[in-house]
């Protein structure tokens, strides 16, 4: 394995280590339940981005052969982690702020988790007319 | 007719090529294999997909991913230095709302995705009409910019794309 190669690897692999360190830390240091879920999201996915890259670099450098499961595990990281971290923020929501605690939305309707959405509003009240 | 047979072009394609990549070795049995998943899933889940999701500009959607990458390298490195060098009564966190222009879902949920994932963003819900976005801020003194960037950086390539 040439020299270069194996640093190109290491630093990638170090890289990795570090978000992934810092984004645990943060964790642990910030204040609230919003505010953590910023650390996981953000700082792990160069953490978990900068393993891949290495895993890549070494299977194309040293092993010859192009592997393509770790651009699928981006794809289905990208995919999945906006979604857990929108989950978590409205179960946070609807278990300890009221409708006051957030901007209004400027809209007619207030935000989607204290409100009704317009058509699911109508049929039901069609249904206790009936 | 075609219509009926492959309902979901995009998806069939997709699924194909994603069946590659797992299987990570382009043989004739697994091209077999791709091809009759890409045409045999989107028959069976179509009617769950009532209609199909448009894609007015593809060509942009590259520029678009590549400029999203950019940002999650420097979202990754600035929330980083707010949890390293920031005293935890130091950081000011605060929710922004977003008056959205896009109407497709497709768009909305690229773009709430985009936003969970770069500078010190999360987008936490929507309001019921889907007219505004709830973001919440990691660290910010001036909400009215964030707006801004969010709405001439993301929603203005997204609606060129998908709308």
């Amino acid at each position: 394995m040439a020299p270069v190669t194996e640093i190109l690897i290491s630093f990638f692999i170090v890289i990795s280590g570090i978000f992934g360190l810092v984004g645990s830390y943060g964790l642990i240091k910030l204040r609230d339940t919003m505010q953590r879920l910023h650390a996981p999201t953000k700082a792990t996915t160069l953490g978990v981005g900068g393993a891949l890259i290495a895993s890549m670099l070494y299977f194309l450098l040293v092993k010859d052969s192009f592997s393509f499961h770790e651009l699928l595990i981006t794809l289905f990281l990208f995919l999945t982690a906006p979604i857990t971290a929108n989950f978590i923020s409205k179960a946070f929501m609807v278990n300890n702020l009221r409708p006051k605690d957030v901007p209004e939305t400027g809209r007619d309707y207030g935000w989607a988790i204290y409100d009704d959405p317009p058509q699911l509003k109508e049929p039901e009240a069609e249904g206790k007319g009936e | 007719m075609l219509r009926r047979l492959i309902p979901h072009p995009l998806l069939s394609l997709t699924l194909g090529v994603v069946w590659l990549a797992l299987v990570n070795k382009v043989t004739p049995g697994n091209l077999i294999l791709a091809v009759l998943f890409g045409f045999v899933v989107p028959l069976l889940t179509a009617p769950y997909w009532p209609n199909r999701p448009k894609l007015r500009n593809p060509v942009a959607m590259t520029g678009y991913v590549l400029i999203v990458l950019w940002d999650i390298i420097v979202a990754n490195v600035e929330v980083a230095a707010i949890i390293l060098f920031r005293g935890r009564d130091n950081i000011h966190s605060k929710w922004v709302d977003i008056p959205l222009d896009l109407t497709s879902s497709e768009a909305i949920t690229v773009l709430a995705g985009t936003i969970t994932m770069t500078p010190g963003t999360v987008s936490a819900t929507l309001s019921a009409d889907a007219g505004s976005i709830l973001v919440h801020c990691l660290h910010t003194d001036d909400p009215a910019a964030v707006r801004d960037q969010i709405k001439s950086r993301y929603e203005r390539r997204l609606k060129e794309i998908f709308e």
